[in-house]
This record gives structure tokens, sequence and C-alpha cells, in this order.
């Protein structure tokens, strides 16, 4: 399809009728440019050349036609330079390089076509297929769950990947029940027992999935490159963890993982926490416990003892209020004894001047004094001795 | 998989100890949810005390049911 955007200018000049050359070409840039999408070409390679600044500029042809290719320095740096006349799978975006008026080829990817370029190429096409498919966004990837009981390995029942994952975890989180589904890894049946297994762990109650291999060379990580597999990984259920043991490759599972660790030993690190740095964890939310119920029980005995405090004072009023009236009460009492003494028959004597007259020696003969008894006082004279 | 996990006795645990450092927690819950924490910690701890990895191999009958036998290591 051809979009709107012309090149710029009259598409015929008012003048002569004629296009300008920058014009024509312009607009065969724009024709070509939007006709392809990025295709893979195969050809043979003929006079390349690497220049300076790095970029490389070649042709490929066959027996009837050929076409300019550059690959720039950003796209080969990785590439071994091909031998010339090799034949080539290249990965390009036609394009019409304007100066020179020249169709070419701007070249993205580079492979032999030999048995590794073949295959090589097989991978890129899933690969941008499961990309199309939206299976490659990193959007898609879940977190891993913290702290898992239960996980799903998908590894060879007889490999030292399953011993170094159950190691590690062992070690870190011994906590989590592994379900362990056998399936060879490489060699006839792979594919399918590692689909049969993938299809399985579907159908567990578990929270996580490993997936994977050690070590091997590359033919032997070929399973992880179906395209299948890849798409199994991706519809697992729970977040998945691909091991596939090799530095430099990253396998199409990889890809679609949830993660993507760089050994098995490295997936089950990254699937499960360490629980020794759990336990001071633990021990710190127990002692936030502890003093949490301190310091609410103290808020507590504050409260008591500040009602405790006013209970006291109010008993002490209490008793002050009594004293004193006990106090009242004794001094009444005080007033009314010498009336309750002379009920019972005594008698006070008192001079006239009222002072009290206890001894024989205060009564001169004929003293005149009053005598004090229980309903009154009645008038007394001493007599000639007793 | 009824049992709670070791982050739900985490969680919970996280939100007990924050009621329980507010003040204004009347002194009955306190104490009740001071008595689920020592619950769940001693869950939490029962859990990481776990010493023994578990590994089963999972095995499909030919009627499609799921079994498993533990793995000798």
């Amino acid at each position: 399809m051809i979009r709107a955007d012309r090149p710029a200018g009259p598409r015929v000049a008012p003048s002569d009728g004629a296009w300008s050359v920058t014009d024509v070409t312009r607009r065969a840039r724009s024709l070509v440019e939007m006709g392809f999408d990025r295709v893979w070409v195969r050809g043979e390679v003929s006079g390349f050349k690497a220049y300076q600044s790095g970029h490389w500029y070649f042709a490929l042809r066959d027996t009837q036609a050929q076409v300019r290719c550059v690959m720039w320095r950003s796209d080969n740096q990785r590439v071994r330079p091909p031998a010339e006349g090799a034949q080539v799978f290249v990965e390009a975006a036609p394009t019409v390089w304007e100066e020179r008026g020249e169709f070419r080829l701007t070249v993205r990817q580079l492979l032999p076509t030999d048995a590794s370029g073949a295959w090589q190429l097989r991978l890129e096409r899933a690969r941008a297929a499961l990309e199309r498919d939206g299976l490659l966004d990193p959007a898609r990837k879940r977190s891993l769950p913290p702290y898992p009981l239960s996980l799903a390995l998908i590894t060879s029942a007889d490999g030292a990947a399953l011993h170094d994952v159950l190691s590690v975890l062992g070690r870190r989180w011994p906590l989590t029940e592994v379900l362990l589904l056998p399936a060879r890894v490489q060699g006839d049946g792979a594919e399918r027992e590692v689909l049969a297994a993938l299809a399985l762990a579907n159908r567990l109650p578990v929270e996580l999935a490993i997936v994977g291999r050690g070590g091997g060379a590359r033919e032997d990580l070929w399973v992880f490159n179906s395209e299948r597999v890849a798409r199994a990984v991706a519809a697992l259920r729970v977040p998945v963890i691909s091991a596939v043991g090799h530095e430099t490759d990253i396998t199409l599972t990889d890809l679609v993982a949830d993660l993507r660790a760089p050994t098995p030993s490295a997936a089950a690190a990254a699937a499960v926490p360490d629980r020794a740095a759990l336990t001071p964890m633990v021990a710190a939310l127990a002692r936030r416990l502890a003093q949490g119920l301190e310091r609410r029980t103290a808020l507590g005995r504050e409260r008591l003892a500040r009602t405790g405090d006013r209970l006291e004072a109010a008993i002490r009023e209490h008793a002050r209020r009594r004293s004193a009236r006990l106090g009242e009460l004794a001094a009444a009492l005080d007033a009314l004894s010498p009336l309750r003494v002379l009920e019972r028959g005594y008698a006070v004597a008192r001079d006239g001047d009222g002072r009290v007259l206890k001894r024989r020696a205060q009564f001169a003969p004929g003293l005149a004094f009053r005598l004090t008894v229980s309903d009154g006082d009645v008038g007394a004279r001493a007599g000639e001795g007793p | 998989m009824t049992a709670p996990s070791f982050r739900d006795e985490l969680e919970r645990l996280e939100v007990i100890v924050r009621s329980l450092e507010r003040d204004d927690l009347d002194l009955d819950r306190a104490l009740a949810l001071f008595q689920e924490g020592v619950e769940r910690l001693r869950s939490a701890r029962a859990l990481l005390e776990r010493s023994e990895l578990t590994v089963r191999r999972v095995l499909e009958a030919a009627d499609g049911t799921l079994t498993s036998e533990p793995v000798d290591r």
C-alpha cells in the first residue's frame, strides 16, 4: 500500500512537465520502502568490502540478478565477515539509495547457509513469529512468588541440572515441595517429552516452574529453541524461570520465560528466598510483637496507676473527714463526761472563784463553797473537823 | 494447599504488629492479637525450620490422573 507522503514538490513541474531527479528517486525510495516488509534473502556474496568506518558493502547475486547491500557497523560487529562467493542468508530492508539512484538492501543480519545457518534462519523466523504474537513483550513478564512452597521442575531426571537445582533449593529454602517432571532434554523425543511435561505442569498446584538443563553444545540446546516448546512455556499458568546452561546463546525458551537464569543453580537461587536472611526478619517481627504488647500493657498499667492515685486520694480525703468528725465527737464526749461522773453520785466542790476544791486543806472551817451535783448546784459551808 | 503460606503468615504478622503498635487498641483486643501473633510466629518458624526438601516425581496414570512418588536423593 502506498501512503500519502509523496515526495516534496509537484508531481509534474509546471514549466516543462518533468520531475527533478531528486523527486523521482525520493518517490522510488518511498515506494520501495513501503512495498516491502523486512525480507530474508538468499544469495552469493560478491565484491565484499569492509570500510575503515566499519560498514560493509557487498553485492548478493544469483544466476540471474544481483543487488547491492550495505551492512552498518552497528549490525555487523558480532558477525564474521563472509568469504567471497559464500552463500548467505540476509535479513534486510530494501531501499533506494538516493545519491546513486541505486536499489539496495540494508542488511540487519547475515547468516551462513550451511547447516548451522539454516538452523539459525529457522530460529530467527520462529523468534519473529513469537514476537508477532506478543510473546516477547516485556510487559508479559510476571513477577515471581516471593516465598514459593511448591514448584514444578522440568528437566532431565539424570542430568547435572536436577542435582544443582535440588542442592540450591535444599540449602536456601527447603520449605518448598519440588514436583519433578522428568523429560529428556536432548536427542530423539526431547521436544515431545518437554511438551508433555509442560502440559502436566499446568495441571499441578504449584506456584512456580523451572524449566531447563545444564550446559551443552549449541545443538544440544535445540529443544529450547523449538517454537512449540517456547509457546508451551509462554502458556504456563504460573511464572516460569528458564535455565538453559549456556552463557552466550539465548534460547527462545529464555525469551518467553518470566525470568532467564544463566544456569540451573542460578534459576534455583532466583526461585526462592534464602531462609538464612528471613530468620532475622521473623525474629524482628517477634520482637516487635512482644514490644507491641509490652507497650500496650504499659499503657494500661499507667492508666490503672492514675486511677489508683485518684482512688487513694479519695480514700485519704474520706479518712481525713472522718477523723475530723471523730475529733469533734471526742471533744463532745469530753465535754459531756463530768456530768456522767456526777450521775454516778459524785459531786464537785468549787470555791467562789470556781476553783475545784480537791484536798482537805482547801476547806478552811466555815468556808462557803458550792457543790455541783447531777442536776445542779447547792450552797454549802465547811464544818469544824471531819 | 489449605495451610497458610509463609507469605500469608508474614503479612498477617505485619498487620498484627502494626495494630499493637497503635495506642488506641483496647486491652482485650491487644491480648487476642498478641496471642494470634504468637501462633503465627510459631507456624512461620516451624516452616523455616523444615530442614528436608521434599522432592516428588509426578506420574500420569493411563486414565490421565496425576500421582506422585517420593524421589530418593
